[in-house]
């Protein structure tokens, strides 16, 4: 959920932003990364471990932990965390049992 | 092959601050940062900082990121180069750098290497400490601070330490109810000021207490706690149950040393300092000649002394290569005596006992 008053801080949430996310529409904001408008949209567990096929989601959050990797516009193991939500992207979880 | 006079990676307080300094110097200055706006965590910080006027004392985090950002505008571009969305994935002795840019391969040969890669979040030991709800505080400050977003309804904060009582804080502040804070040991790691705010605000500090499971299906609903005794051992028939869907782990901080292991520069384990960090001189430099290092990656501190470091690097990458600062010798003091004062003091016992044992003869 967006903050909606905040006593320090004020947030731009004007433009939106519309994407996929397993197909599924959704929409985030401009200057959202696609990590960030998942969450909004309620998603925690984004893709499953290879091994383990454990949930994984969100850790770090900056860049370093590798928690977030998605498929992103086909292209695979996409930090969501840092990179920027645009137009008609598809976002899609990477499942193990996808993988054969 | 790009040649410059010096690059540095990291973004953040100390690579901001270096490239100032460098660039006054008269250095033209690469600037590498992963992420895609400079100002590393200060942009996530709401809080105003501690230390004195010289270090932005009673600015708050965000606020000082745009400070040293402003100073970097004046620059034309063949002066300062900065790089976004790029991350340095090679560094190598002969001071070659593999930048990854777009899904572009860059590279750099610098005379120069400053590494303010900065630090990465411990984690905790815990069974099913890999669940999603389960983050770092500095990723609750960046959904909450940076993206606007409530992190999740109610949270359990794991350390008392000062991020651990600010981010709770900042929690409250975005409209988000905190549980419980946790702390292992039987007292409060950070500030008293900011635990009391805390206490007033009605949420229970827990010390003597850690987490000792999470439970959820695909995502964190619930957490067992456990209580400790005097020698840290788990007693027995003392867990509780909480529900919860967001547990923030803030256990402190680790050097990001990689670059500087991959680039084979004699590193130190030092506990005090977070881990694994790069021996170097007093001028800075690690083992690797001209190639420095300054902020967390050298030893967790605080954004205050990175500021201090960055601008101690920018200025000995300088001097070493011949460049002239117009008044070197007096900042050098004066630097040198701001990073004494911000270490004086208890709170600035473990980083002096850290340094002294990196050898560090100044502190």
């Amino acid at each position: 959920m967006r903050i909606k008053e905040h006593p320090i801080l004020n947030f731009n949430h004007q433009k939106e932003i519309h994407f996929t996310y397993n197909g599924r529409a959704m929409i985030g904001y401009e200057g959202d990364t696609i990590a960030a408008a998942l969450y909004d949209n309620g998603i925690r567990h984004f893709s499953d471990s290879v091994l383990h096929k454990r949930p994984r989601g969100l850790y770090c959050a900056i860049g370093n932990c590798g928690s977030c990797y998605m498929q992103v516009n086909g292209n695979d193991n996409v930090k969501t965390c840092m990179t920027l939500l645009e137009e008609n992207m598809e976002v899609i979880s990477e499942m193990s049992e996808n993988d054969d | 092959m790009i040649n410059r006079d010096l690059v540095i990676i990291g973004g953040g307080p100390a690579g901001l601050s270096a490239a100032k300094v460098a660039l006054d110097a008269g250095m033209n200055v690469t600037l590498i940062e992963r992420f895609n706006q400079l100002g590393g965590q200060l942009i996530k910080q709401t809080h105003k900082f501690f230390g004195s006027k010289l270090q932005y004392a009673k600015t708050r985090g965000f606020e000082i990121a745009k400070i040293l950002i402003d100073d970097l505008s004046t620059y034309s571009e063949d002066r300062l180069q900065i790089l976004l969305d790029a991350t340095c994935v090679g560094l190598y002795p002969d001071k070659v750098l593999t930048v990854y840019q777009y899904n572009k391969y860059l590279k750099y040969k610098a005379k120069s290497v400053i590494v303010a890669t900065g630090a990465s979040e411990k984690v905790l030991a815990f069974e099913n400490n890999d669940l999603p709800g389960i983050y770092g505080a500095g990723a609750i400050q960046t959904i909450m601070n940076i993206y606007g977003i409530q992190p999740g309804k109610e949270v359990v904060m794991v350390g008392s330490g000062n991020i651990g009582l600010i981010v709770s804080y900042q929690l409250i502040q975005a409209g988000v109810k905190v549980k419980a804070l946790l702390e292992a040991s039987s007292t409060i790691g950070g500030y008293l000021v900011h635990a009391s705010k805390l206490k007033r605000l009605g949420v229970d500090l827990l010390t003597n207490t850690t987490v000792k499971k999470a439970l959820g299906k695909d995502q964190l609903e619930k957490i067992i706690t456990v209580r400790l005794d005097d020698q840290w051992k788990e007693i027995p028939g003392s867990e509780k149950e909480i529900e919860t869907d967001v547990l923030c782990i803030s256990v402190g901080l680790s050097p990001l040393h990689q670059l500087m292991s991959m680039a084979g520069a004699d590193m130190l384990d030092i506990s005090e300092l977070g881990g694994l960090v790069p021996k170097k001189t007093c001028d800075y430099e690690t083992s690797i000649k001209n190639v420095y290092a300054c902020g967390d990656v050298t030893g967790i501190e605080e954004a205050s002394s990175a500021m201090v470091e960055g601008r101690i690097c920018g200025l000995m990458a300088a001097n070493h290569l011949g460049f002239k600062h117009p008044n070197a010798l007096e900042l050098e003091n004066d630097l040198n005596n701001q990073l004494c004062v911000l270490r004086q003091g208890p709170c600035g016992e473990k980083i002096r006992c850290g340094l002294k044992k990196a050898g560090e003869i100044n502190v």
